[in-house]
């Protein structure tokens, strides 16, 4: 089974992450990493491939820089990596994101595309199903675990409701959640082996998709102003002697909230 | 502005995201809602009690299940049909991809996450909190449709006494649309009020050792009449139901008062409750970062405190 693994590059999470009050961007210039529940889709794709045979493609749209993070996932296992890389592409939303990246995989055709359903930078969890319905390929999203057939897949999620079991046919996209395994770490021989692996570059051009209809320039949405949120106020601290039951009491009596 | 609120319903019943939606929906203009699926036509009506002037529906075996790609096809039909400057919809699992699906559909901008809307300058903006909710930012669209994704509990329904008219239409299905197929279904239990509807919440995570925990935070709830939440990581463990999930992937709430028993206070926990009134907060690790953003943090072991604190809760009464 082919199985492309869509990975974003995001700030790692020890940085202090700000918008850019020029580009109202997000500032990815400081220390980066892959999105964590990427990692689990990474993950996915590996044992889905170490059951049954085939190949892993990591897809991703980004600068130059996120092959590094491309890089451990190809450690953990990938085969090998596509990167969209366009300077026309910053500042992408969603609609543009999608394009270039229905673009890519496309010229990938495989059975099977993942994706970690939540990303790291914009706490986003929509992209794959605008995905699935430029590639026009059934979607199942929020999947907490995945059974992969020869010609279907079946994803178990959890709903507001209870659970849902969802069979679509292949090919298919699917959005994991980081409740469906635990990422392996790379091993040393995979990350000895992982620069070798191959590495492509591409431009928007390339996954057809009309440089003006990417980046700011076709975005449909924009961002108006940044603000700090509104502070919470002074705060108590209380260290529990026994007394700590009381104390709260008194708080939640006082500011009458029973 | 016109706008068109997609209606999500269960059991024969409107669900709450959409018709906080659709209150603020018609606080700006004229507001339609759309209701999809079995039953729709008979559900449809009661949105008229809470702002819409006209619900448009569409009932067909494709839409019988609760999975996105159909209804994609479907607002597409009515969109064109119907024009409006906006298509908003309350954040749910099955939203989430209804909302995204259309805007790649029709080449339109979606804005998520947003807690508000408002018209300024007689364009619609959203408020937005991003990076884990330190950064408000204010988004707008620079076409139409105008698609928003409102997250889950940021507006609550007002009741406008109003009635809607009903209109049923009908849609074709693409090809790939019906591909993914529902085969099985597990509805949760839920007992006690919910957590949407509660003033008082008092949720779990990983620092209450095991499920068993949740009986703790089951008594001090009854005692103060309040709701039990759970965070992310101890309902994945299967410790408490999806249902009481507060947070990115859960629910979000805003309480009079969220009592946080060994809960570390992650960022995808802080963004479902940061809203709440006074947030108390009990942990015996004192770096946990729910102490930056609650308003009474006890450091301490909660087997004790909250015990201690449900018995003096009931002496009151």
């Amino acid at each position: 089974m082919k199985i492309a693994v869509c990975v974003k590059q995001v700030p790692d999470a020890t940085v202090h992450k700000r918008i850019d009050p020029a580009t109202k961007r997000l500032d990815r210039s400081g220390e980066a990493a892959l999105n964590p529940t990427d990692l689990n889709a990474v993950e996915e794709a590996l044992r889905i491939k170490e059951a049954q045979g085939g190949e892993v493609v990591l897809v991703s749209l980004g600068p130059e820089k996120a092959l590094d993070s491309l890089r451990k996932a190809l450690a953990m296992g990938a085969d090998r990596a596509v990167l969209v890389s366009d300077e026309a592409a910053a500042g992408s939303d969603l609609l543009g994101t999608a394009q270039a990246l229905a673009g890519a995989l496309e010229r990938e055709s495989a059975d099977l595309v993942l994706f970690g359903q939540s990303s790291g930078d914009s706490d986003g969890a929509v992209l794959w199903a605008a995905v699935a319905d430029r590639l026009r390929r059934p979607v199942i999203s929020q999947v907490a675990s995945l059974t992969a057939e020869a010609d279907s897949v079946t994803g178990k999620r959890q709903t507001e409701h209870g659970y849902d079991v969802i069979r679509a046919p292949l090919p298919a996209i699917v959005a994991v959640s980081d409740a469906i395994n635990e990422p392996r770490y790379p091993s040393l021989k995979g990350i000895m082996g992982a620069k070798s692996k191959a590495q492509e570059t591409l431009a928007l051009a390339d996954v057809g998709v009309d440089t003006s209809a990417a980046g700011e320039a076709g975005s449909r949405t924009t961002v108006l102003e940044l603000a700090p949120p509104p502070s919470r106020g002074d705060q108590v601290k209380i260290e529990d002697d026994g007394s700590a039951a009381q104390k709260v009491l008194d708080i939640v009596v006082e500011r009458k909230l029973l | 502005m016109k706008s068109l609120v997609y209606l999500e319903h269960y059991h024969g019943e409107l669900e709450k995201g959409g018709l906080g939606v659709l209150g603020k929906a018609a606080s700006l203009g004229d507001a339609a809602g759309v209701v999809l699926g079995e039953g729709a036509a008979e559900v449809a009506a009661a949105a008229g009690a809470f702002g819409a002037a006209k619900v448009y529906a569409c009932d067909a075996p494709e839409l019988a299940t609760p999975l996105p790609q159909a209804r994609v096809d479907a607002l597409a039909t009515l969109v064109e049909q119907s024009s409006p400057d906006a298509v908003l919809f309350g954040a749910s699992v099955l939203s989430a991809d209804v909302a995204s699906g259309l805007a790649a559909r029709l080449g339109a901008g979606l804005n998520w996450d947003l807690t508000d809307l408002a018209e300024r300058d007689g364009e619609l903006v959203g408020t937005r909190p991003a990076l884990g909710d330190t950064v408000i930012v204010e988004v707008g669209w620079t076409a139409g449709p105008r698609l928003g994704l409102i997250r889950s509990g940021a507006l609550d329904p007002v009741e406008s006494g109003g009635t809607a008219e009903v209109e049923t239409f009908e849609t074709s299905f693409s090809d790939f649309s019906t591909l993914a197929t529902l085969v099985e279904q597990t509805q949760e239990e839920s007992s006690g009020p919910s957590i949407e509807d509660a003033d008082i919440i008092v949720a779990g995570g990983r620092g209450l050792g095991s499920p068993e925990g949740f009986t703790m935070l089951e008594e001090l709830a009854a005692a103060l009449g309040g709701a039990v939440g759970a965070t992310r990581a101890v309902v994945d463990a299967g410790w408490y139901p999806y249902s009481t999930q507060v947070g990115q992937t859960g629910k979000t709430v805003s309480p009079k008062l969220y009592i946080a028993c060994g809960i570390s206070g992650a960022i995808q926990h802080k963004v479902g409750m940061q809203g709440s009134g006074t947030i108390v907060a009990i942990n015996k690790d004192p770096n946990a970062p729910i102490f930056d953003f609650c308003d009474v943090g006890v450091v301490g072991d909660l087997h004790q405190v909250v015990p201690k604190l449900t018995e003096l809760v009931r002496a009151r009464a």
